[in-house]
C-alpha cells in the first residue's frame, strides 16, 4: 500500500500545487500555518474536493484522482479524523464505529462485532453504548479514531486531530495515537500546524506554505535546519541567509557571522535563541559574534524570558528570568549580544 | 447609582407603550373571544353534526397535506440548501411565492391549472374521469399548496444551520449521498423538520382562501372549520364562536408543541 499525490487546487486566491509521496506504514505530516493549504490537500485525498489538476494514486495502480477520473470519497478505501471529531450526535458511540462497515454493506450485527474490537483497542470498551456528548473531548477523539480505521482503510488522514485537546489530554492522546500509528499498515497523512505532533507523529515531514511545499525530510532534520522562517519560528530558530565565504557569512541583511564549519556560497545561519547571551557592558574577552542591538520586546515564555533585538543582525534571546531582572532591561534599551560561533549552525540554501 | 441597569429591565417609553399596545391588539380579541362564548351551549353547539363533521374534514386534510409537505417539501427543502444547480435562489423565491401570495389567487390558479378545463386538469379528466376541483383532494391540494413553502423554508434553515461536515465525515466512512441523508443528514434536522411540519399543519388548518376558490364549500367534502365558522357567522354568531375556540384551543396546542423553537429564534411567516 502506498499514497502518491499531485494536488493542484486553485482556491481564490490560493493556488495550491503540492505533491506527497506516502510509502506503506509511513506517517507524513503535512505542517503549515493556517491558510496554507494543508486542509484543501486532505480534502482533495480524501475524495471531498475534486481537483482542478494533478493525480491521486493509492498502490501504484489504484487512481482516485487524474484528469478524467474522480473517484467520489465514499468509494475510496480510507478512514478520516477530524479536528473536532465529528462523531454522529444522534448515534451511540458503538454505531459511530460500526458505521464504516454498515455504509460499507455489513449487516447490523456484523457492523456491530466490527466495531467491538476498536473500541477495546482505543480503550473505549464498555462506553459504546453512550451517545458522543457524554464522552470527554479525549474519549471523543478515541472513537472518532476507531471510526477511521475499523475497516483497515489503505489511506488514513488526520486532520489536525489534537488541536481541539486541552494541553494534558493533548499529552495522552498523542501518545495513544502514536501506538495506533506504529501498528498501522497504510499509508497515513497527518495535516498539522503543530510541529511537536509533527516531530512526535510522523516519519516524513513535508512543510507547505501559500500552496507549495517549502521543505520536506525527516522531522528532525526539519527541526534541525528549517529552510523558512516559518518553520524556523516553529522550532524556535533564529533563521539568517547569507553568502558563506570561509568561517564568515555575510548576511543577505547586513552585518557578518562567525561560523566553526567553513562555508561557500548561499547559506543559512540558524542560532538557538538559548545560545545567546546578553550583557549590558561589552563582554570581555573577545567572542567574535558580538553585536550592539537594541531590545523591542520582551516576553515569559516558560521560565526564561524571550527577547527579541532588533539591530545589525536580528536575533531572539532566552534569558533566565533572574538574568533579565539582573539586567533591568526596558524595550528600547542597548544591550551587547554574543554567540559563541560553535553555537551557530550553517547549512547550504 | 441606578438601581437597576438599562440593559437589565428598564424599557425606554417610546418603545414601552407601542409595545403594550401591540400585546393589547393581539390579545385582546383572543380574549373577547373567550368572554363572548355561549359557554352554557357549549355542550350543544359542540355535538351538532356539522361540527364534528367539519372538524374531522380539517385534521384529517391538515395532516394529508402535511404529510404531502413531507414527501415533497424536505426534499425540496434539501436541493435548495444543498445541491450546487444553477439558478437555486430563482427557484427559492418561486417556491416561496405561495408565501406572500394572497390565498384567493392561489386558488384561482389552482383552479386554472388543475380545474376540469385546466391545462393539467383537462388532461387528468380525459385520462380518467376525475375531476379535482370540489372534491376532498382539492382542499388537500389548496392547503399543500399553501402550506408547504412553511415547511420548506424550516427545513432549508435547518439544512443550512446544521454542520455539512457530519456529511463528509459520512462520505469517508464509505456513505453514499443517499444513505448519508438517509443516516446523517435526517436525523440531525429532525426537529427543523419537526418544527417545519407543525408550522405547516397549522397553516393548512386554517386555510380560507385557496379552499374556498378551488374546493368549494360543500359540507361533509369541502368544508373545512374555517370555512364553517365564516359561514356560521352569518346566520349563527354563537355556533360561530364555539367553532372558533375550537380552532383557538387547536392553534395554542400547536403553538405549545412549538415552544422551544417558536419563543427561541423566532420563525418567519
Amino acid at each position: 500500500m502506498s499514497l502518491t499525490a499531485h494536488v493542484v487546487v486553485q482556491r481564490g486566491s490560493l493556488g495550491v500545487d503540492v505533491e506527497l509521496a506516502v510509502a506503506d506504514g509511513e506517517v507524513l505530516a503535512v505542517l503549515g500555518p493556517n491558510g496554507a493549504g494543508k486542509s484543501t490537500v486532505l480534502r482533495v485525498l480524501a475524495g471531498l474536493l475534486p481537483p482542478d489538476g494533478g493525480r491521486v494514486v493509492v498502490d501504484g495502480d489504484q487512481v482516485w484522482d487524474s484528469t478524467d477520473r474522480h473517484v467520489p470519497a465514499h468509494q475510496r478505501s480510507l478512514g478520516m479524523v477530524f479536528q473536532d471529531h465529528l462523531l454522529f450526535p444522534h448515534l451511540s458511540i458503538t454505531e459511530n464505529v460500526a458505521f464504516g462497515p454498515r455504509s460499507r454493506g455489513a449487516s447490523r450485527s456484523a457492523a456491530r462485532s466490527a466495531a467491538a474490537p476498536w473500541l477495546d483497542r482505543v480503550g473505549l470498551a464498555g462506553l459504546g453504548d453512550r451517545r458522543p456528548g457524554e464522552l470527554s473531548g479525549g474519549q471523543a477523539q478515541r472513537a472518532a479514531l476507531a471510526r477511521a480505521l475499523v475497516g483497515d482503510p489503505r489511506v488514513l488522514l488526520l486532520d489536525e486531530p489534537l488541536s481541539a485537546l486541552d494541553a494534558r489530554t493533548r499529552l495522552t492522546v498523542r501518545a495513544e495515537l502514536r501506538r495506533h500509528l506504529t501498528d498501522y499498515p497504510g499509508s497515513a497523512v497527518l495535516v498539522t500546524h503543530d510541529p511537536i505532533d509533527a516531530m512526535a507523529l510522523a516519519d516524513r515531514v513535508v512543510v507547505v506554505e501559500d500552496g507549495r511545499v517549502v521543505q520536506s525530510g525527516p522531522p528532525a532534520e526539519v527541526a534541525r535546519r528549517p529552510r523558512t522562517d516559518y518553520v524556523a519560528r516553529l522550532v524556535g530558530l533564529v533563521l539568517l541567509p547569507g553568502t558563506g565565504t570561509g568561517h564568515q557569512v555575510a548576511l543577505d541583511g547586513g552585518g557578518v557571522v562567525a561560523v566553526a564549519e567553513e562555508a561557500a556560497g548561499p547559506v543559512f545561519v540558524a542560532v538557538r535563541p538559548e545560545a545567546v547571551s546578553l550583557y549590558l557592558d561589552r563582554p570581555a574577552g573577545s567572542p567574535r559574534n558580538v553585536w550592539r542591538l537594541e531590545l523591542v520586546a520582551a516576553t515569559p515564555h516558560g521560565s526564561v524570558v524571550r527577547c527579541d533585538l532588533a539591530g545589525e543582525v536580528p536575533l531572539t534571546a532566552d534569558v533566565t528570568a533572574t538574568s533579565f531582572a539582573e539586567l533591568g532591561l526596558a524595550p528600547g534599551a542597548a544591550v551587547w549580544a554574543s554567540v559563541k560561533a560553535s553555537e551557530v549552525a550553517v547549512y547550504a540554501r | 447609582m441606578s438601581r437597576r441597569r438599562p440593559r437589565d429591565g428598564g424599557v425606554p417609553a417610546p418603545l414601552l407603550v407601542p409595545a403594550a399596545l401591540a400585546v393589547a391588539f393581539l390579545v385582546l380579541p383572543l380574549l373577547g373571544l373567550v368572554v363572548r362564548a355561549p359557554w352554557s351551549e357549549l355542550g350543544p353547539q359542540l355535538t351538532r353534526p356539522g361540527v364534528g363533521q367539519a372538524l374531522r374534514l380539517s385534521l384529517v386534510s391538515a395532516t394529508l397535506a402535511t404529510l404531502v409537505s413531507l414527501l415533497l417539501g424536505v426534499p425540496l427543502a434539501w436541493v435548495l440548501a444543498r445541491s450546487r444547480i444553477r439558478g437555486r435562489s430563482v427557484l427559492r423565491a418561486l417556491v416561496t411565492v405561495p408565501l406572500v401570495l394572497p390565498p384567493v389567487v392561489g386558488g384561482v390558479a389552482l383552479f386554472l391549472v388543475l380545474g376540469r378545463q385546466g391545462i393539467v386538469g383537462r388532461w387528468l379528466f380525459e385520462a380518467t374521469g376525475l375531476a379535482l376541483p370540489f372534491t376532498t383532494a382539492a382542499v388537500v391540494v389548496a392547503e399543500t399548496f399553501v402550506a408547504m413553502p412553511f415547511l420548506v423554508i424550516s427545513v432549508e434553515g435547518a439544512l443550512r444551520a446544521a454542520d455539512a461536515r457530519f456529511e463528509d465525515a459520512a462520505a469517508t466512512l464509505g456513505a453514499d449521498r443517499w444513505t448519508t441523508f438517509r443516516r446523517v443528514t435526517l436525523p440531525l434536522v429532525a426537529p427543523g423538520i419537526a418544527a417545519g411540519a407543525v408550522l405547516c399543519w397549522a397553516r393548512a388548518l386554517g386555510e380560507f382562501g385557496a379552499t374556498i376558490t378551488f374546493a368549494g364549500n360543500f359540507p361533509g367534502t369541502t368544508q373545512t372549520m374555517p370555512l364553517a365558522v365564516y359561514l356560521a357567522l352569518q346566520r349563527d354568531p354563537d355556533a360561530a364562536i364555539v367553532l372558533s375556540l375550537v380552532l383557538l384551543a387547536v392553534s395554542l396546542a400547536t403553538l405549545l408543541l412549538l415552544r422551544g423553537r417558536w419563543l427561541g429564534r423566532g420563525v418567519t411567516g
